[in-house]
């Protein structure tokens, strides 16, 4: 296939830097919002399975899902992510969630590795070194994410918290959610717990409390990044957060990331997930 | 007087109120959770994740410490202020402006070395000709005028960029001196940016 999407994409972003920059610094007003407009179209236009180069994430993780791996030489096909054996449909909506066989509360990241560990007797060192995708190094984590999350399309997220393992992950989300740390003082609560505050010109979503901001940003994750040309979950969302408040970075896959999703998730009850959606 | 109660109006107009989380966690549960999620965070940044005593109250007072505990907190951020050795508050504005709008350094991906910026930019609007201006902070346009650019108020600018909380306990503003993000030398170009008369903020 002849179809470069990483190229064409970064080669509209520079275009677009290109003409914000030739305009100088006083007509930055004008050309931010023509910029923005610009990417409204182009978010538009590749909103669709057949333009959206996140779907290039859904195939190869189909692909991934049936391919026979590990030292057992099977697929992932019988993996319960939560709605009984290879049964994908609405199982993302789900998660986080708590798993009997791990005596856990794990994501769909954490529930992948452990079904690529027990099932397919998988080493996910390789896997997990290529958590998150870069120009020339695939990642599985991103394709499985994406391919797993779209068969929950129009699903309403909805989490039950009914075991207690789930319940104590939500409260240690809410806990980390406002906890503030590091050298700049920063929690999440910091950017996200008011409704219309910007970054820059980045409009910041409120997910302090169930808002439409936290559905409309629940429901659209993973999503493919433009300005990244590359397909994110959940798990590098957080590890870029995380970054800009200048603490270390996070652990993937671990207990504190999915107790955090778990507080995200919830907040967003009820949405209906698009994904992958295409994001800036 | 006035450009210190000034300070005070604007640091709490920008306090949100948040919602009151409820407890039902033992702190103890989610400090072993960030101790793990953390885990291989390396040893010269483990610091970051620990908590000092004003970030473990005002998590755990979500911000809004009762008169008591904010003395407390204004007490003990007032006694890390340290001054510039030439006793000079106003640096150079031009500079200021520069670290005003530079977010860089400080995070896990910056190479080490890296000069961090105050990043005043993506929370307050403040020159004029710079419409890229986050809202997360009060406003700065006209600053230094609207405090007649007294000597007092200037001292209590750099004391506020060096540790917002040294005046206001919580406040969402990072603590730039007193957590080593600016020098005091790039805290007094701040001021400058503020505070000086030939600023772009105050014309």
């Amino acid at each position: 296939m002849q179809f470069h999407p990483r190229t064409l994409i970064g080669r509209l972003l520079i275009a677009a830097v290109a003409i914000a920059g030739a305009l100088g610094s006083s007509a930055l007003a004008q050309s931010d919002e023509e910029t923005e407009k610009a990417l409204e179209k182009y978010r538009q236009m590749l909103s669709d399975p057949f333009s959206n180069p996140g779907y290039l994430a859904v195939d190869r993780g189909e692909e991934l899902w049936s391919r026979k791996r590990g030292a057992n030489n099977v697929s992932l096909e019988s993996c319960d992510l939560g709605e009984g054996p290879g049964k994908l449909e609405g199982a993302y909506a789900r998660l986080p969630r708590f798993f009997t066989d791990a005596g856990k509360v794990m994501d769909l990241e954490q529930r992948l590795l452990w079904c690529m560990e027990t099932v397919q007797k998988l080493d996910t060192k390789d896997v997990i070194a290529r958590r998150f995708s870069a120009p020339g190094r695939d990642s599985d984590m991103e394709d499985l994410v994406a391919f797993i999350a779209n068969k929950s399309s129009g699903r309403a997220i909805e989490l039950a918290l009914a075991h207690p393992k789930e319940q104590e992950a939500y409260a240690v989300g809410e806990a980390m959610f406002f906890r503030r740390s590091a050298i700049m003082d920063f929690s999440c609560a910091t950017c996200h717990a008011e409704d219309g505050k910007r970054i820059r010109l980045q409009a910041l979503p409120d997910l302090s409390r169930p808002t439409k901001a936290a559905k409309e940003t629940m429901g659209s994750w993973p999503t493919y990044r433009v300005s990244q040309a590359a397909l994110r979950t959940m798990q590098h969302r957080l590890w870029d957060c995380y970054r800009q408040m200048r603490m270390p970075a996070p652990d993937y896959a671990s207990d504190g990331l999915t107790a955090l999703t778990v507080f995200l998730a919830k907040q967003a009850e009820g949405a209906t997930l698009d994904v992958p959606s295409i994001k800036r | 007087m006035k450009g210190a109660s000034l300070l005070a109006v604007l640091a709490l107009a920008a306090a949100p109120a948040l919602a009151q989380p409820s407890p039902k966690v033992d702190p103890s549960v989610v400090e072993s959770y960030v101790k793990s999620t953390w885990s291989k965070a390396p040893p010269d940044w483990q610091s970051r994740v620990v908590q000092d005593e004003t970030q473990r109250i005002c998590t755990q007072l979500h911000n809004a410490p009762p008169p008591a505990e904010a003395e407390k907190i204004m007490a003990r951020e007032r006694a890390t202020i340290v001054y510039p050795a030439d006793g000079k508050l106003i640096g150079d504005w031009q500079k200021g402006e520069r670290a005003a709008q530079n977010g860089r350094g400080g995070q896990f991906n910056d190479p080490p070395d890296t000069a961090s910026g105050g990043n005043c930019y993506a929370c307050h609007q403040m020159a004029p000709k710079e419409i890229s201006f986050g809202t997360l902070g009060p406003p700065l346009v006209g600053y230094g005028k609207l405090r007649d650019f007294t000597p007092e108020a200037v001292k209590a600018t750099y004391e506020k960029i060096y540790d917002a909380q040294a005046s206001f306990a919580c406040s969402n503003m990072p603590r730039f001196g007193a957590n080593k993000v600016l020098t005091p030398e790039q805290i007094t170009d701040l001021v400058a940016l503020l505070m000086d008369k030939d600023s772009p903020v105050n014309k």
